[in-house]
């Protein structure tokens, strides 16, 4: 009986086999195919984020493949879940580079994720381009193959104090971050610069928690400071920011662009209405913007979750670069298609991107933005309460 | 300096107030682990996932009601209660097929053979849940409806309040370790649960039948722990599949540190735990001036198990039921 079963799933398997076959020649057919991967959590709790990276990217490739596809290029979209992990990013990357068709990497979500996986692509010079990570280090190593779309957390943590001190006009602050690469580092930014412009910082904490944040809220609400900063991302931010007006704090609250996503409200509901953060992510309100905003919503059926626009930008970025570098009818190098990233201007719905030797745009805008509504259907409309273009600042030796 | 310690002393009653509401979260879970271990000398890892299933139930019935309009229709100790209700259900009844499925055929084997089952029992329900979650809903993390008659704070001296979901938590852990405390002491399965605990063989001789109360014990356990994620859930607000394992993992240590296999013993590791974290996360950015922060509470506690463990090793109040064989 045993016997036979296995000679069942072997003939079946041999039936697979030969019914995969043709379709795996089919692809090979024509000049090549050209791949453009992305990476970002598709599950877990950034998944919301990170598949908006992928659709964002999905969108631009079927928009935008015509010049390829014309030649007689197969452009295929990879994606890759990295689970918001470091491991499983870094493993992905010794996928991604194994795969010879694929030319561009667009990732990832989490700084923290983006800079071990970026060494991997770094020594087959596999061009990578962020549409999300602010962490200076990305780009700060100085890598030929490595750029980002968005702009740096030691301008938007500065951003959000400047904001702060003169916008708000606060004289005390409470700092509290995730410890994470991302949340940690533009939370530092943010403090440094929060106490040039003179606003004290009565407290600069770090927590791991996800759920229970009384132990950390009671002294805040004890120092009474007029403004709570938070250095992390939506899904520990809502549940943070939340309890704490719960329980009574009545400081004004501000964070990075991690808390830039609709089910921020989703957590929060109506005690978050009000919030400000900083983000690089362009509101949806030019023509541009808009357009890309009912493409993307009529395509997937849902809205644009931020960075889903910079992946869009990023992907059109890689493909212009792919574009001028096909010579003779053949896929282009991976180096050639570095090169060519750092030469390509673009004009998109986030402004003209032109990157710097570093991979930084040479100019780059950040928002600071408040929740209007605790409907998350009506994140897009989130009021913008400053706008600044600011350009990367130089290596510091 | 001076202005610090004022701080310290004026903090001092909300901070008694959250560890004692974690603590008794953390001892409603831990109960699940110690009866367990208390009847078949073993740690029921998929207990994490027991408890937040009971938790993903208690949102799915909020949800529900929210859906159709009835949520602010019926007065809120129904509505917490139905919640409650089905959370224990589900969870007591998931203990039991575990238990059923994946520790009874191995009741024979070495001891290490039931503990790996347990630890892949608890990846199998964590991704289980996420699968069901991400088809039904298409969602990650879950946010419990608030209710807005548990968000009332009462206040109870000029600086300090406490919400009613906080003291429906503390009410709730009472009632149900009494409820505990008269089943195992009072009645006849009662009796029957703890002659199993104390010998497996001899209790058999006497009819009682082992695998009935065994599954029993699960039921039970496994009830506290969902009625512990409801109210996990409602205190919190927001669940995701795998928020289990790190309250499973605190409230196992609660176990150990109250002396695992004695029921008294969890209620107190709990609360004791809960203390220590939430004095910790409080007090050691302000007394040592921001050089620790709330990031180390979690060091202070598995210290304390560590230091239990040298010179207490059978925990604080020791393993009552085994002393007695």
């Amino acid at each position: 009986m045993i016997r036979h079963r296995v000679r069942l799933v072997q003939a079946l398997l041999a039936v697979l086999a030969v019914a995969l076959v043709p379709a795996s020649e089919l692809g090979a057919q024509g000049k090549g195919t050209i791949k453009i991967a992305t990476q970002s959590p598709l599950s877990g709790g950034q998944a919301a984020l990170g598949e908006g990276i992928k659709l964002g990217a999905q969108l631009a490739l079927e928009q935008l493949r015509g010049n390829l596809t014309k030649q007689g290029f197969k452009v295929e979209l990879v994606p890759f879940d990295d689970q918001a992990k470091p491991d499983v990013g870094v493993a992905n990357a010794k996928n991604i580079i194994a795969d010879k068709d694929i030319l561009v990497v667009i990732g990832h979500l989490n700084s923290g994720v983006a800079i071990p996986s970026s060494e991997v692509y770094k020594e087959v010079d596999l061009p990578m381009i962020s549409p999300a990570n602010t962490n200076e280090k990305i780009t700060d190593r100085g890598y030929p193959s490595v750029n980002r779309v968005c702009g740096r957390d030691d301008v938007q943590g500065p951003v959000g104090a400047e904001f702060a001190a003169q916008t708000l006009k606060v004289k005390s602050v409470y700092v509290v971050h995730d410890k994470t690469t991302y949340g940690q580092g533009v939370a530092e930014a943010f403090k440094a610069e929060a106490e040039k412009k003179g606003v004290k910082v009565v407290a600069f904490e770090g927590t791991e928690e996800k759920s229970n944040f009384d132990p950390i809220i009671t002294p805040i609400k004890a120092k009474n400071p007029d403004l709570v900063y938070f250095g992390g991302i939506y899904d520990q931010g809502g549940p943070f920011f939340k309890q704490a007006r719960e329980k009574g704090v009545k400081a004004k609250f501000l964070g990075p662009d991690g808390l830039d996503s609709s089910d921020l409200v989703k957590i929060g509901g109506k005690t978050l209405v009000g919030l400000y953060y900083t983000t690089a992510a362009a509101p949806s309100t030019s023509p541009q913007a808009k357009k890309f905003g009912d493409d993307f919503k009529k395509k997937f059926g849902k809205n644009p979750e931020p960075y889903a626009s910079e992946s869009y930008v990023a992907t059109a970025i890689a493909l212009k670069a792919i574009e001028s570098t096909v010579a003779g009818g053949k896929p282009p190098t991976r180096a050639t298609v570095a090169a060519a990233i750092r030469k390509v201007k673009y004009a998109g719905m986030t402004g003209t991107i032109e990157f710097d030797d570093k991979g930084d745009p040479k100019k780059a805008s950040y928002y600071v933005m408040q929740v209007t509504s605790d409907n998350p259907e009506k994140w897009g409309e989130n009021k913008e309460a400053k706008r600044l273009a600011i350009a990367a600042p130089p290596l510091k030796k | 300096m001076r202005m610090d310690f004022d701080l310290l002393v004026r903090i001092f009653p909300e901070v008694l107030l959250d560890g004692i509401i974690l603590g008794f979260m953390y001892a409603l879970i831990a109960l699940g682990y110690t009866m367990v271990y208390g009847v078949l000398e073993f740690i029921n890892f998929a207990h994490s996932e027991i408890f937040i299933a009971g938790a993903f139930v208690g949102v799915e019935i909020l949800l529900g009601l929210q859906a159709r309009g009835l949520l602010d229709g019926f007065p809120w100790p129904f509505v917490l209660l139905l919640a409650l209700m089905a959370g224990m259900a589900a969870s007591g009844l998931l203990a039991v097929a575990v238990e059923r499925i994946a520790y009874r055929p191995l009741r024979g084997a070495p001891r290490l053979i039931p503990l790996i089952s347990a630890i892949g029992v608890s990846f199998f329900l964590q991704d289980l849940i996420r699968l069901v979650e991400s088809l039904w809903r298409n969602a990650f993390n879950l946010v419990y409806p608030s209710i807005d008659a548990l968000n009332l704070r009462l206040e109870l001296t000029e600086t300090m309040d406490v919400s009613v979901k906080s003291l429906v938590v503390i009410v709730s852990a009472l009632l149900m370790l009494w409820a505990l405390h008269l089943i195992v002491n009072r009645t006849k399965v009662g009796t029957a649960i703890r002659a199993v605990a104390e010998d497996q063989a001899a209790a058999s001789l006497m009819g009682i039948d082992v695998n009935r109360i065994i599954s029993l014990t699960f039921l039970i356990g496994g009830a506290m722990g969902g009625a512990a994620g409801v109210l996990f859930g409602v205190q919190y607000g927001l669940i995701n599949p795998y928020s289990g394992f790190i309250p499973g993992l605190k409230a196992f240590t609660a176990a150990v540190l109250g002396g695992i296999g004695n029921i008294p013993g969890a209620m107190v590791g709990g609360l004791v735990l809960g203390l220590l974290e939430a004095f910790a996360a409080s007090y050691l950015s302000l007394l040592t001036g921001g050089a620790f922060g709330a990031e180390y509470k979690d060091i202070f506690a598995f210290s304390a198990l560590i230091l239990i463990l040298i010179f207490r090793p059978k925990g604080l109040l020791g393993e009552v039921v085994r002393e007695r064989a």
